[in-house]
């Protein structure tokens, strides 16, 4: 059972394409990401996955509503963790997640030992009647966390659910994510441009540009790179390129004065290539291919590099509107 | 509160001492202050309804408005319980600026009290209505201010308040009877002096109390309509 699907997603803003034609669907009970970098569109396809945003083109389903002609029933099923803290700051959490319940209709019997149940688990029980602007970051994610599932919705939205929390935080949070998941059977759909959040998801969608450049599960993504990485520094690396392309038929690529290529049963070819390789090796280190690497190869670029430097986009989408 | 008081309070004391004299000499029988009085107090009324699309613009800057609107919570009855709520707010305003009036030496009594709470309510849903439209699709709180100031001093100037609709500049008269306040006002300023006195004349009719009431309630509605319009979409 599919519980969001899409087919040619496309919104437009004005000139710029932010989602073009993007098509996938998301099982009952799945954990689905969708990997990229700032300005790919991920947060775009959330906001008109929970239709706060009308689509351009293109059509979608969530637990079997259309996203355009039945808003309503889609909003009482899916629960969402926005990027943006969302809470009402001079309200308490206890307030906060009663509010809630209110706008949810959710009965008061039910309600009650929800609350318990939920602020427990984030372990916020006994800080439930502190005003929102006492919190930390964390705790008010830890909330926003507990909140978007206080309605039992069927799908749960995360976008970049642990941005900006420090790595203790970020571990707590996915345990209560996972606990979730397996007692409740709830489908995520979520965000990142996290490499290694990315790896919790069953599959991920690589996004970039507003277009899905790879779809599949994190192991297969990783074993289509064709085998392990194989990073190299030698005295002459323009050289080394060359080498590798012309004698091994390899295809290498060059990041920070690194010269990466990819073999199939990288152990067991590391001491030939070592002992017979022209140029001398300064350094030389062998790994298993990450989600950063597949996203390398499929769009020639690191996702790193784009948060860097976020300049030649914004003044491309700045031309594109005109100014 | 106290600041959407104070302006309209400064200007009843200062205007009604700076031109009291004068306008005493141009219109015999009326107290100036008498005469501004009613449009003092739809002047309260005026800010703070307006300013009730300043919660929409704080809600959206805070984030808090993504939660209202994801959720399935009906967006008009959202958009109506803030004009209520505003209503009920320029009510309580409205109330302590009515106390004030015998330190103002205005004549006040029961009845008049009772004539003029349901007119108050009127004329703050009214804008309400409008402030909630303004605020409905801005971004920032400056920007709304900015537009606010914009909107809310012609309005002011325009509608009867310090000085009488008929008897200035042709362009002046016609743009004092497109605004929804000056039948607000029109309407209070009867309650409190008789029709002698006021009674705007639209298309050679002279409007009563209620003629100025019903014209301010259908504004109302158009703005509210127009506002829960434009909340509902989707961008």
């Amino acid at each position: 059972m599919d519980v969001i699907e899409t087919c040619n997603l496309v919104k437009k803003f004005g000139e710029l394409e932010a989602v073009n034609r993007v098509s996938f669907t998301v099982k009952a009970g799945e954990v689905f990401g969708f990997l990229g970098p700032n300005g790919a569109g991920k947060t775009t396809t959330i906001n008109m996955l929970c239709t706060l945003l009308k689509p351009t083109a293109g059509q979608a389903t969530v637990n079997g509503f259309d996203v355009i002609k039945e808003r309503s029933q889609v909003r009482e099923s899916i629960g969402l963790v926005f990027q943006e803290p969302t809470l009402d700051d001079y309200l308490t959490a206890e307030q906060n997640l009663r509010f809630h319940a209110y706008a949810y209709g959710i009965p008061k019997n039910v309600l009650e030992p929800r609350l318990k149940e939920l602020l427990d688990m984030v372990e916020l029980w006994d800080r439930r009647k502190g005003k929102i602007s006492t919190y930390s970051g964390g705790m008010r994610r830890r909330l926003e966390i507990a909140r978007g599932f206080l309605h039992h919705p069927r799908v749960l939205f995360l976008d970049e659910p642990t941005l900006g929390l420090d790595p203790q935080t970020r571990h707590r949070i996915w345990d209560y994510i996972h606990d979730l998941r397996k007692r409740e059977n709830l489908a995520i759909f979520m965000t990142t441009h996290y490499m290694d959040e990315a790896e919790n998801c069953d599959r991920i969608a690589i996004i970039d540009y507003g277009q899905i450049v790879a779809l599949d599960t994190p192991e297969r993504l990783k074993n289509a790179i064709g085998g392990d990485v194989i990073a190299i520094k030698t005295e002459d690396n323009e050289k080394a390129l060359r080498l590798l392309e012309e004698e091994y038929k390899f295809a290498p690529s060059v990041e920070n004065g690194v010269v990466s290529f990819t073999v199939p049963h990288g152990e067991e070819f590391l001491p030939g290539f070592v002992s017979r390789f022209p140029l001398r090796l300064l350094s030389i280190g062998l790994r298993r291919p990450t989600l950063e690497d597949v996203f390398l190869k499929l769009t020639g670029h690191t996702i790193r590099e784009q948060q860097v430097d976020p300049m030649p986009r914004i003044r491309r989408i700045m031309r594109m509107r005109g100014h | 509160m106290f600041s959407s008081f104070s302006m309209p309070l400064l200007f009843l004391i200062i205007f009604g001492a700076g031109f009291g004299r004068l306008i005493g000499q141009m219109m015999p029988g009326v107290d100036y202050i008498q005469f501004m009085y009613p449009g003092i107090l739809a002047m309260t009324v005026l800010m703070t309804s307006v300013m009730s699309g300043l919660s929409i613009v704080w809600d959206r800057e805070f984030g808090f408005l993504k939660e209202v609107l994801v959720s399935p919570l009906n967006r008009s009855g959202v958009l109506v319980g803030k004009a209520v709520g505003a209503g009920i707010i320029a009510i309580i305003q409205g109330a302590i600026m009515l106390a004030l009036a015998p330190i103002l030496s205005v004549p006040i009594g029961l009845g008049t009290v009772l004539a003029l709470l349901p007119l108050l309510l009127i004329l703050s849903l009214t804008l309400s209505g409008l402030g909630l439209l303004i605020g409905a699709r801005m971004r920032s709180q400056q920007g709304f201010q900015i537009l606010m100031q914009l909107v809310i001093f012609p309005m002011m100037f325009l509608s009867g308040i310090f000085f009488p609709v008929s008897g200035v500049a042709i362009w002046l008269e016609v743009l004092s009877k497109l605004n929804p306040v000056t039948y607000g006002i029109d309407a209070i300023r009867q309650v409190f002096l008789g029709t002698e006195v006021a009674g705007v004349t639209v298309f050679g009719h002279t409007m009563g109390i209620l003629d100025s009431a019903i014209v301010v309630a259908l504004v109302g509605v158009v703005l509210l309509t127009a506002a829960i319009w434009v909340f509902n979409r989707q961008e």
